[in-house]
C-alpha cells in the first residue's frame, strides 16, 4: 500500500520503547496476527483502529506480554523480550490497561490501588497520585471497586498509568460504553501522560476520540497494518471503509484538531 | 441440657477440625483454581511426620509443631505446586482431578510403606486433662481445638485483607490475567496459596489425628467432611465456609446424641447415616447451588484429533484380544491367570468411563459403586448363573445411576464430580456394610454365568468369556461414538456452552450417557464379582473407584485400549501400581490424552517415516473434535483419539494392531 510509508511523526528520532518486527501470533493452531511491523518512540502515542476482530487486541497482547510472538521479534527499550512474560514486563515499566475494565471488581477502592505497588511505587504515592487526579475516587476508597460506575472503575483502572511512571503504556478500548464527557477526560489523561514521555499504544473502535491525542494511525484488518499515517494525513476513503464512519465525520475530527 | 450442651461443645470441636481443613480447601481452590482431592491426605501424611517427631524421638510438642507446621508442611505444598498443578492449571477438570487424586493415592501407598501399619497412639495435647464448665467436663484438647480454628480464622483474615501478599491473592481469583498486568507473580501467588493450603490441612490433621487413632483412611476421608463445608462457601467465601463448618459439625453431633439406636434405628443404613451426614449434606448442598454461569470463555482450540476406529480395525483388535486371552491364558500360571482375570473385569469397569468421560467429559468418582451395586444383583438374582443376573445388575446400577444423574445433571465439571463422590461415600456408610447387601459375614458368593445351558466354570474359560464381553462392548460402544450420538457427546465435551447455543438439549444426553455408564458398570462389577467369585462389603468402595479413574485417564480414557491396558496392569501388578500413580500424574501433566494415544501418534509417525509419507497423514475423516487446550498446557483430555483410518489401508503394522484393540 503506497500509504504505508507517509509521514512520520515528528519525533521519530526518540527512542523506540515499544517494537514489533514482523509479528506473528495466534491462539493454538489459529494466526490472528500476519506480519505486525509497529514502533512507538517516547512520549508519542499510537492509535491502532479497525474493526471488530481486526487483531488489535491481539497486537497488545503482544506487547504486554501476555501473548507470545510465533515468529518476529518484540522489543521494549531496544531489548529483545519475546516470552517475557507480562508480569515482568509490567514491573519493568509496561503498563497495560487491558479490554473491559482493568479493576478487580471484589477489591476495595484502595486494595486495588495498592496492587498497583508492585511496579514499585509506594503505598502512599499511588493513593495521593490517583486520589489528587481523580478527587471522586477518594470518597470512595472502601467502596469495593465493582459498585463504582463505569467510568469511575475506568478511572481507577487509569489511575495506574499515574501511579507506576511507566515506560510504555497499552490501553485497550478505553471508552468502550463510557459517556461522551468521561472518555474526553480519560484522553486528556492519555494527553497528559504522553507528554510526559511516555510511550502509548491505544485501540479503539470508534476513532474520533482517539484521533484528538494520536501523533500516528494503524489502521488493522484481518491481522494486518493495512495504512499508516497521522491523524491528519490519513485517506479519507480508507479510513472510512475500515472505520465504518463517513469520512465528513472523520474529517471534521481532523479540521477540529487542526484548529485546536 | 447437660446433656445437650456436652453435644453441642463436641459438635463445635468437630465443626472446628472441619472449618480449619476446609478453609485450607478454599484458599487453594480459590487462588490456583485446581481442587485439591488430596487435601486430606496432606493432613493425614503431616500427623504422621508430627507423630515421628514428638512421640517416636520424643521432641517437644511446641517444636514438633513449628516444624511440621511452619516448615514441613508449606515446603511440601509449594513443591507439589511447582511439580504437579502448576502444568494443568489450565487443563480440564477430569485431570485436575486425576492429578490430585493420584497424589491422594500415592500419599497413602507412601505412608503405609514408611510408617508400616501397627497400632500408634499420638496423645491429646495435655493428656487428657480439662476443665469442668458447669457440670460438663471439656478437655484441653478441645479447647486448643476451637481455638486454633477461631486464630486461623482471625489470622486468614488479617492475612488476605492486610497483607500485599493476601490482596494479591483474593486479586488472583477475581482477575489473574489482570494480577500480572499489574506486576504481580501469579505463579508465585499460587504456590504461596498451596503452601498455606497444606499448612492448614497439616494443622486440621495433627488436632483430628488423636481422636482417629491416627488411621490412614478416616484422616485422609475426614476431607469429604470438609468438602461439605468449603461447598457452603461455594469454594470460595471463608466466612461462610466456617459457618457451614459449624453447621455441619453440631448436626453431626446431635445425630449421634439422639439419633434412636434402637428398633429400625438400628439398621445399617440409618445407623451409617449418622457418619454420613457431610456426605449426605455435600450432595444435598451441591443440588441446591446456585449454578455458576457457563463458562465459554476458556480459550477453545481446535485440535486436529483422529475420529473413533472404523468397524474393521474394531474387529481386528477385538479378534486379536480374545486369541491373545486365548494363547497367553494356556501359558500362564493359574494364579496369573486369575490376576488377567480380574484385570480384564476391571478393565471392563474402565471402559463404563470411556462414554462418559473420554467422549462426554463428565466425570463419575463412583463408578466401583456402581459395580457393587452389579455385584449386589447378581448375587441375589443370578443363582446358578443366570443371564438375567447380568441384566438385573445393569438395570440396577443403571437405574441408579440415572437417579443419582436426574438431580446432578444441572452441575457441571467439579460439582457433578463432587455429587458422585458424595453418593459413594454415604453407599461406603450406608449400604455396602448393611446385612441386606453382602451378607452377615460381609461377603457373599457370586456365580459365573451359564449361558445356552453351558457354565463358564473353569479360570481359563472364565477368563476368555471376560475378553469376548469387553470386545463385544467395545465394539458396541464404538459404534454408538460413531453415530449420531456419539457426536452429540463429543460436541458436549467440546463445549456445554455451544451446545446451548446450538439448542442441543443436554440434558437426555448426560442422563443417558449416565445411565449407559452406571448400567456397564454393573454389569462389570458381576462379572468382577465372579472372577473373584465371593465378593465382600469392602470390594467397592469409594477409594477404589479413584484409582480406577485414574488409570484409565492416564492410560486413555477416550479409548478402549486405555481401558484394557488400565485394567490388566492393575490386574497384574495391584496395589503396586497405584505407587506409581503420582509418576503417572507428572506424565499426565505433559500429555493429558494418555499413555495410549500417546503411543499411538508415535507409532503412526514411525510407520509414516517408514512408508515415507507425511506424518499424520493418515489421520481420520471423521475428525470431528475438539480439545480444549490453553497454551498449548493442558487439553481436552482423550480428545477422541484413534488410530489412523489410513491403517485400515493395510499400512498398519502388527503391532500397532495388536495394541489398537478396539480403539476409539
Ligand atoms: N482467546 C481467543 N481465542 C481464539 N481466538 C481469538 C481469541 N481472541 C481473539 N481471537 C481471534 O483473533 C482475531 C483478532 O481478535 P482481536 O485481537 O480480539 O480483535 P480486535 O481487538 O481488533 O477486535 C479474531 O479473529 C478473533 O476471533
Ligand atoms: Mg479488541
Amino acid at each position: 500500500m503506497p500509504v504505508s510509508d507517509v509521514t512520520q511523526p515528528s519525533d521519530s528520532r526518540a527512542p523506540a520503547v515499544i517494537e514489533l518486527c514482523n509479528v506473528h501470533a495466534g491462539y493454538g493452531r489459529i494466526e490472528a496476527l500476519h506480519g505486525i511491523d509497529l514502533v512507538v518512540p517516547a512520549g508519542s502515542v499510537m492509535a491502532l483502529l479497525g474493526p471488530n476482530g481486526a487483531g488489535k487486541s491481539t497486537t497488545l497482547k503482544v506487547a504486554s506480554g501476555q501473548l507470545v510472538p510465533t515468529s518476529g521479534c518484540f522489543h521494549v527499550l531496544g531489548r529483545h523480550v519475546n516470552g517475557v512474560s507480562s508480569d515482568t514486563l509490567a514491573r519493568a515499566g509496561v503498563c497495560t490497561i487491558p479490554e473491559g475494565r482493568g479493576i478487580f471488581p471484589n477489591l476495595t477502592v484502595t486494595e486495588n490501588l495498592r496492587m498497583m505497588t508492585f511496579a514499585g511505587a509506594s503505598r502512599r504515592d499511588v493513593e495521593e497520585r490517583a486520589f489528587s487526579r481523580f478527587p471522586q475516587l477518594a470518597g470512595r476508597r472502601r467502596q469495593v471497586a465493582g459498585t463504582l460506575s463505569g467510568g469511575e472503575q475506568q478511572m481507577l483502572a487509569m489511575a495506574r498509568s499515574l501511579s507506576v511512571d511507566p515506560a510504555a503504556l497499552l490501553l485497550d478500548e478505553i471508552s468502550m460504553g463510557l459517556a461522551p464527557l468521561i472518555v474526553d477526560e480519560l484522553y486528556e489523561l492519555v494527553a497528559q501522560v504522553s507528554s510526559e514521555g511516555v510511550a502509548i499504544l491505544l485501540t479503539e473502535q470508534f476513532a474520533q476520540a482517539a484521533l484528538k491525542v494520536a501523533d500516528q494511525v494503524a489502521l488493522m484488518a484481518q491481522g494486518r497494518i493495512v495504512a499508516t499515517g497521522t491523524p491528519d494525513t490519513l485517506p479519507e476513503d480508507l479510513a472510512a471503509s475500515y472505520l465504518g464512519g463517513s469520512a465528513a465525520e472523520l474529517q471534521s475530527t481532523s479540521d477540529a484538531r487542526g484548529a485546536a | 441440657m447437660n446433656e445437650f450442651i456436652a453435644f453441642s461443645i463436641i459438635g463445635i470441636v468437630i465443626g472446628a477440625t472441619y472449618a480449619v481443613a476446609a478453609s485450607g480447601l478454599v484458599v487453594t481452590y480459590a487462588t490456583s483454581g485446581v481442587f485439591n482431592i488430596a487435601h486430606g491426605a496432606i493432613g493425614m501424611v503431616m500427623a504422621f511426620v508430627y507423630w515421628q517427631f514428638r512421640v517416636a524421638w520424643n521432641w517437644p510438642a511446641p517444636l514438633a509443631l513449628a516444624i511440621v507446621i511452619l516448615v514441613i508442611a508449606p515446603l511440601f505444598g509449594a513443591f507439589v505446586e511447582r511439580v504437579l498443578i502448576r502444568r494443568v492449571r489450565e487443563a480440564p477438570v477430569a485431570v485436575t482431578l486425576v492429578i490430585t487424586g493420584a497424589l491422594m493415592v500415592f500419599l497413602i501407598g507412601m505412608v503405609n510403606e514408611v510408617w508400616k501399619p501397627k497400632a500408634r497412639i499420638l496423645p491429646e495435647f495435655f493428656g487428657n486433662a480439662g476443665f469442668h464448665a458447669g457440670s460438663v467436663f471439656v478437655n484441653w484438647a478441645q479447647v486448643i481445638t476451637v481455638a486454633a480454628a477461631i486464630a486461623i480464622a482471625l489470622g486468614l483474615r488479617l492475612f488476605l485483607y492486610r497483607t500485599r501478599t493476601g490482596v494479591s491473592m483474593r486479586a488472583v481469583v477475581d482477575n489473574q490475567e489482570l494480577a500480572g498486568l499489574n506486576g504481580a507473580r501469579p505463579a508465585r501467588i499460587s504456590t504461596y496459596s498451596w503452601a498455606l493450603g497444606s499448612m492448614l490441612a497439616s494443622i486440621a490433621g495433627i488436632l483430628i489425628a488423636p481422636s482417629l487413632q491416627l488411621s490412614v483412611l478416616p484422616l485422609t476421608l475426614l476431607i469429604v467432611d470438609a468438602y461439605a463445608a468449603a461447598m457452603v462457601g461455594r469454594l470460595r467465601n471463608l466466612p461462610l465456609t466456617f459457618v457451614g463448618a459449624l453447621g455441619i459439625g453440631l448436626l453431626q453431633s446431635y445425630a449421634q446424641g439422639y439419633m434412636p439406636t434402637s428398633g429400625i434405628w438400628a439398621s445399617t443404613p440409618l445407623q451409617g447415616m449418622r457418619l454420613a451426614i457431610p456426605a449426605i449434606l455435600l450432595f444435598i448442598i451441591l443440588l441446591a447451588l446456585p449454578q455458576d454461569k457457563i463458562r465459554g470463555a476458556r480459550q477453545m482450540v481446535r485440535r486436529r484429533v483422529a475420529g473413533p476406529a472404523s468397524a474393521r480395525k474394531t474387529f481386528a483388535g477385538g479378534v486379536i484380544l480374545v486369541a491373545a486371552v486365548w494363547v497367553s491364558t494356556g501359558m500362564l500360571s493359574i494364579a496369573n491367570v486369575i490376576h488377567l482375570g480380574t484385570g480384564l473385569a476391571l478393565a471392563l469397569v474402565m471402559l463404563s468411563l470411556v462414554p462418559l468421560t473420554g467422549w462426554g467429559g463428565q466425570v463419575s468418582l463412583c463408578q466401583m459403586t456402581f459395580a457393587g451395586l452389579g455385584a449386589f444383583a447378581m448375587s441375589r438374582l443370578g443363582h446358578g448363573g443366570s443371564p438375567w443376573g447380568l441384566l438385573a445388575a445393569a438395570v440396577l446400577a443403571g437405574v441408579v445411576g440415572g437417579l443419582i444423574a436426574l438431580p446432578a445433571l444441572r452441575l457441571r465439571g467439579l460439582y457433578l464430580a463432587l455429587a458422585t463422590l458424595a453418593f459413594a461415600a454415604a453407599m461406603d456408610d450406608m449400604f455396602f456394610p448393611s446385612s441386606t447387601a453382602f451378607g452377615y459375614n460381609g461377603s457373599v458368593n457370586i456365580p459365573r454365568p451359564t449361558f445356552f445351558g453351558i457354565h463358564i466354570s473353569t479360570d481359563r474359560s472364565y477368563v476368555i468369556f471376560l475378553a469376548v464381553v469387553f470386545a463385544l462392548l467395545s465394539a458396541a460402544l464404538l459404534a454408538m461414538r460413531r453415530g449420531p450420538f456419539g457426536r452429540v457427546l463429543s460436541a458436549m465435551k467440546d463445549s456445554e456452552a455451544a451446545c446451548a447455543t446450538l439448542g442441543l438439549n443436554l440434558t437426555t444426553t448426560k442422563l443417558i450417557v449416565f445411565t449407559l455408564s452406571a448400567a456397564i458398570a454393573g454389569v462389570a462389577g458381576a462379572l468382577y464379582g465372579a472372577m473373584v467369585t465371593v465378593a465382600g462389603s469392602t470390594d467397592f468402595l469409594m477409594l477404589q473407584s479413584l484409582p480406577i479413574l485414574i488409570l484409565v485417564v492416564v492410560l486413555g480414557v477416550a479409548t478402549a485400549s486405555g481401558a484394557l491396558f488400565g485394567g490388566v496392569l492393575f490386574g497384574l501388578l495391584g496395589g503396586e501400581v497405584l505407587l506409581g500413580a503420582g509418576v503417572a500424574g507428572v506424565l499426565l501433566g505433559s500429555n493429558p490424552d494418555g499413555v495410549m494415544p500417546w503411543l499411538y501418534s508415535k507409532i503412526r509417525e514411525y510407520r509414516d517415516a517408514i512408508m515415507g509419507r507425511f506424518p499424520g497423514s493418515g489421520v481420520g475423516s471423521g475428525a470431528t473434535a475438539t480439545g480444549a487446550t490453553a497454551n498449548g498446557t493442558g487439553a481436552g483430555i482423550g480428545a477422541e483419539t484413534g488410530v489412523g483410518v489410513g491403517a485400515g489401508v493395510g499400512v498398519g503394522t502388527a503391532m500397532e494392531m495388536g495394541v489398537g484393540v478396539v480403539d476409539g
